[in-house]
């Protein structure tokens, strides 16, 4: 069988991406696998264990589905009425084969209301399941801290 | 013309009304630099952020650059982090261990002690120019509290102690989760801007009123895990008892009957099974030590406590300290730790560290419907001028206990306000 590439690894981000920024967040979550995780670190730890560090977002599958449960919910007031939000997707490599690892950046911009636009600049790293699932997935913000980002209310 | 009054109190009337101009003004913010945070105990840090000689964490307290650092003998010290020469922070890291400290401007040189210890070309200088004179300068007064570090820019303040008054006896109730007294600041800093008031977020830290609006995807999510959440009694909106209380001096707390997770030490099935002995371990040891009724204190109620003017200690999901620098009327900046026992197993830290995320910071379950709420708050009052005043008087007319959804712990603090602001 031939070995996943770069560009199927694109493509799976680009709908990921797609997906998100659409709100569809039912079917994102099919691309999940059973036991998958979503990260964002404290700006001043970016590379550290949510065991033992304090981070912004560190869920497992359970509260990735209470986090989309809410997000739905028109009382996740801070997401009511929803951000809108376009995300930039590049310089996408894969790092390791077994397991599938991958690096990408990205930038986030998100409106919202008259408030200015916000720019979430980072990086993602993923762990992918041969099958294509995310198994890990982590948003590595490069600000030095969040200050005028304020909040982390929609999914990165 | 006189000044209008900011804080309408007649007790007897059952009247307490806030001009919304205190949140707004800016000449209220400026005048409030000068009455409230250049007279006040501010907090710094905590000593567990500095371990070493040499270890240093730099911040901004009240709009002074500011270097918390251990010296070449280990003791804890606070310098304003401006080169006496001509202003440059000598200390351009957040944090870090450092032999000296060198402004890279002229390259003149501080030792951990803060001595200036080179000045290239110091021949130049008249023979009056005396550099143990030169040294970093410390702010006018400087103290800690079992670790907590303030500092004051008025040489005339009251002690630490005093001045912290019965606020202490809730800084003791979360150290004694520890069994040595010593907690310390886990690492990972959450620090955001809220487009609002400070002001906004010292009433919504202790606010209980608001949570069931406001928090009920929270709630919606402690449910759907497994968590019991009781029917409120009549006349009540909270699912269990809890109390506001005025503790003087601005200071004031919430005392509450917990129903959510406690990392010390109330088991919720998010904790997973796997930390269900520890738990127990956990509480055995707190009733061990402090005996059963304080232990049900220190393990069954949740506290938020408001250390006047912009500290706060939140002990429910998790601990967290919390303090707020105000930017601009409409501007802050929030830092906000997690804080834990020293000896913790990694366990205990993690369920700790998850449990904090359930509710709190940027990316929690709650936080970020709080400051969409403060946000929200601070957008209408840009009506400041037409709609005038906000009344806060939940349990004014009620004798007895002040529940913590009443506003006493909230007038508490804007009496001392307005009271450090019209002396």
């Amino acid at each position: 069988m031939k070995p996943i590439g770069r560009e199927a690894v694109e493509d799976f981000l680009y709908r990921e991406a797609a997906l998100l920024d659409a709100w569809k967040l039912d079917e994102w979550l099919e691309l999940l696998a059973e036991d998958a995780t979503y990260r964002v670190p404290s700006n001043d730890r970016p590379d550290s264990d949510p065991r033992s560090a304090l981070f912004t977002i560190a869920d497992d599958i359970r509260r990735i589905r209470a986090r989309v449960a809410r997000l739905k919910d028109p009382h996740a007031h801070a997401e009511s009425p929803r951000s809108r939000t376009r995300r930039m997707i590049s310089n996408v490599r894969i790092t390791g084969r077994d397991p599938l690892t991958v690096e990408a950046n990205f930038v986030i911009h998100r409106f919202r209301g008259n408030d200015d636009v916000r720019q979430y600049v980072g990086r993602y790293r993923y762990v992918l399941t041969p099958e294509m699932r995310i198994r890990s997935r982590e948003a590595i913000l490069e600000s030095m801290e969040l200050g005028a980002l304020g909040t982390v209310s929609f999914i990165l | 013309m006189s000044a209008p009054k900011l804080v309408l109190s007649d007790p007897k009337a059952h009247r307490f009304e806030v001009n919304r101009a205190a949140l707004v003004d800016p000449e209220v913010f400026r005048r409030e630099q000068e009455r409230v945070f250049e007279r006040c105990w501010l907090y710094v840090g905590h000593e567990s952020e500095v371990r070493k000689p040499g270890d240093f964490r730099t911040r901004t307290v009240c709009g002074r650059p500011i270097l918390l650092c251990r010296d070449a003998s280990n003791a804890l010290r606070v310098f304003l982090n401006t080169c006496r020469h001509r202003g440059t922070v000598v200390c351009r890291e957040a944090e870090g261990n450092a032999e000296r400290y060198t402004c890279f401007y002229h390259g003149w040189t501080y030792d951990r002690d803060g001595k200036l210890y080179a000045v290239p070309g110091q021949s130049a200088y008249p023979p009056s120019f005396d550099r143990a004179q030169l040294g970093l300068k410390e702010p006018p007064r400087v103290d800690s509290y079992r670790g907590f570090v303030f500092l004051n820019f008025d040489p005339d303040a009251a002690e630490l102690k005093s001045y912290l008054g019965k606020a202490v006896e809730y800084i003791d109730l979360i150290l004694d989760q520890s069994p040595s007294g010593r907690m310390e600041v886990i690492h990972g800093t959450q620090e955001y801007d809220i487009k609002a008031n400070w002001k906004l977020l010292v009433e919504n830290s202790y606010d209980d009123y608001h949570l069931l609006t406001t928090h009920s995807t929270w709630l919606d999510y402690l449910k759907s895990s497994g968590v019991e959440i009781a029917r409120p009694e009549k006349g009540h909106v909270l699912p269990s008892h809890g109390l506001g209380k005025d503790l003087g001096d601005g200071h004031g707390t919430t005392d509450n009957i917990n129903f959510r997770g406690r990392p010390v030490a109330k088991w919720i099935p998010i904790y997973g099974e796997a930390a269900k002995p520890e738990l127990e371990r956990i509480r055995s040891e707190v009733t061990a030590r402090l005996g059963a009724e304080r232990a049900q204190r220190v393990c069954d109620t949740n506290r938020n406590l408001l250390v006047f003017p912009n500290l706060v200690l939140l002990d429910g999901s998790s601990v967290s300290v919390r303090s707020f620098q105000p930017l601009a009327p409409d501007r802050m900046r929030v830092r906000a730790w997690a804080l834990g026992p020293a000896e913790e197993t990694p366990l205990a830290r993690q369920v700790r560290l998850d449990s904090f995320l359930t509710f709190y910071g940027p990316g929690g379950f709650a936080t970020p419907d709080d400051i969409e709420a403060l946000e929200s708050v601070q957008q209408g009052l840009g009506a400041y001028k037409e709609v005038q005043w906000s009344p806060l008087t939940r349990g004014m007319a009620k004798e007895g206990e002040q529940l913590n959804t009443d506003e006493a712990h909230l007038r508490a603090f804007w009496t001392q306000w307005a009271k450090l602001m019209a002396s």
